[in-house]
């Protein structure tokens, strides 16, 4: 295989591999959050507002390292750094 | 947008020399526009009597609500951070929403709109510490509770600024990045769903943005001052006779 073969299939392994390994984690915390805001507000309906917006705040922090996973293979697939300094190399 | 550019920067709408008008700063000056002139056109002839215009009733609306959770996150009358959290609430939805309109490009889906606002509330947050509490004992949060934890504090206010600009950016990118993906492999239905959604979730990251930057900003000035009063304390107690 030429190198630009291999950069390209190198980027989209990595892609989405680097989306389903970081989603777990996220997912699971998102998941943990969510059911522990909603048996507290189980508990205490009177806080619903104040739990409702620390949940949103809370679930934007875990949310951002999904989101971070994301960019990182958007920019592999669609913006590789590499891509036209392999290109320029091999001349093609 | 074809699915190939990832940022709206990259479309470019007129170029002459090296002047280069993208669609980035092309959507952002059409939002600051109509909020200016709507703004202005709202609040020119405003009433005191019972009777409003609908418009006025819609922006009194949007204040209060800011108002009220300002009021809510911080303890403190909210008329000090109304200006700015307000701003970059309404800024951010307004570009968020208007993705409906087909050709426009939310300027927010752009990671060089996102890192200015993220930096603006870099500087937010010590300006309007050192406002409240005077230089020395705002810099002295720094070193709390030793100087062991300076770097620490540095780095994570740099890094909850990249969070910032980089949770915004990758939400609202990856709306209009599914919508053009799936316009090609489900051209039907399933896009106008998917711009649904991305409204709802447009909605929400504005709102998180603009609390989060209130939270920080709140952070910076409580941390002071929870430390000197003991009022908390009573503040409970008062509390719990009023619901017991």
């Amino acid at each position: 295989m030429d190198s630009l073969t291999i950069l390209g299939v190198v980027s989209i392994i990595t892609a989405g591999a680097c989306m389903a390994i970081g989603s777990i984690a996220p997912a699971l915390g998102e998941a943990r959050a969510v059911s522990t805001a909603l048996s507290s507000i189980a508990q205490q309906p009177d806080e619903a507002g104040t739990i409702s917006r620390t949940l949103f705040v809370g679930l934007a922090m875990i949310e951002s390292v999904a989101i971070y996973c994301f960019v990182v293979s958007m920019i592999l697939i669609f913006a590789n750094p590499f891509w036209n300094y392999v290109v320029s190399k091999t001349g093609g | 947008m074809v699915s190939e550019t990832i940022t709206p920067d990259q479309v470019i709408l007129w170029q002459r020399g090296f002047l280069v008008l993208n669609s980035t700063i092309c959507y952002t000056w059409g939002v600051m526009a109509l909020l200016t002139l709507g703004s202005w056109l709202i609040t020119r002839r405003l009433s005191f009597d019972a009777k409003l215009s609908r418009w006025q009733n819609l922006l009194e609306i949007i204040v209060v609500f800011v108002q009220e959770q300002i009021r809510e996150i911080s303890d403190q009358e909210p008329a000090r951070y109304l200006p700015y959290i307000g701003t970059l609430f309404l800024f951010v939805a307004v570009s968020n929403v208007l993705e409906v309109l087909p050709g426009y490009h939310a300027p927010t889906a752009s990671l060089s709109t996102n890192s200015a606002l993220a930096i603006s509330v870099l500087f937010a947050v010590p300006i309007y510490g050192i406002t409240e509490q005077g230089f020395f004992s705002y810099v002295r949060h720094y070193v709390q509770p030793s100087v062991i934890m300076l770097p620490f504090h540095i780095l994570g206010e740099l890094s909850r600024t990249l969070a910032l600009a980089v949770r915004l950016f990758g939400n609202m990118m990856s709306g209009a990045k599914i919508a053009a993906i799936l316009l090609a492999v489900a051209p039907l239905f399933l896009p106008i769903l998917m711009n649904a959604l991305g409204l709802l979730i447009g909605l929400i990251q504005a709102y998180i943005f603009a609390i989060l930057a209130m939270v920080y900003i709140a952070s910076a000035g409580n941390a002071h001052r929870s430390k000197n009063e003991d009022h908390h304390g009573e503040e409970f107690e008062k509390r719990e006779k009023r619901h017991g």
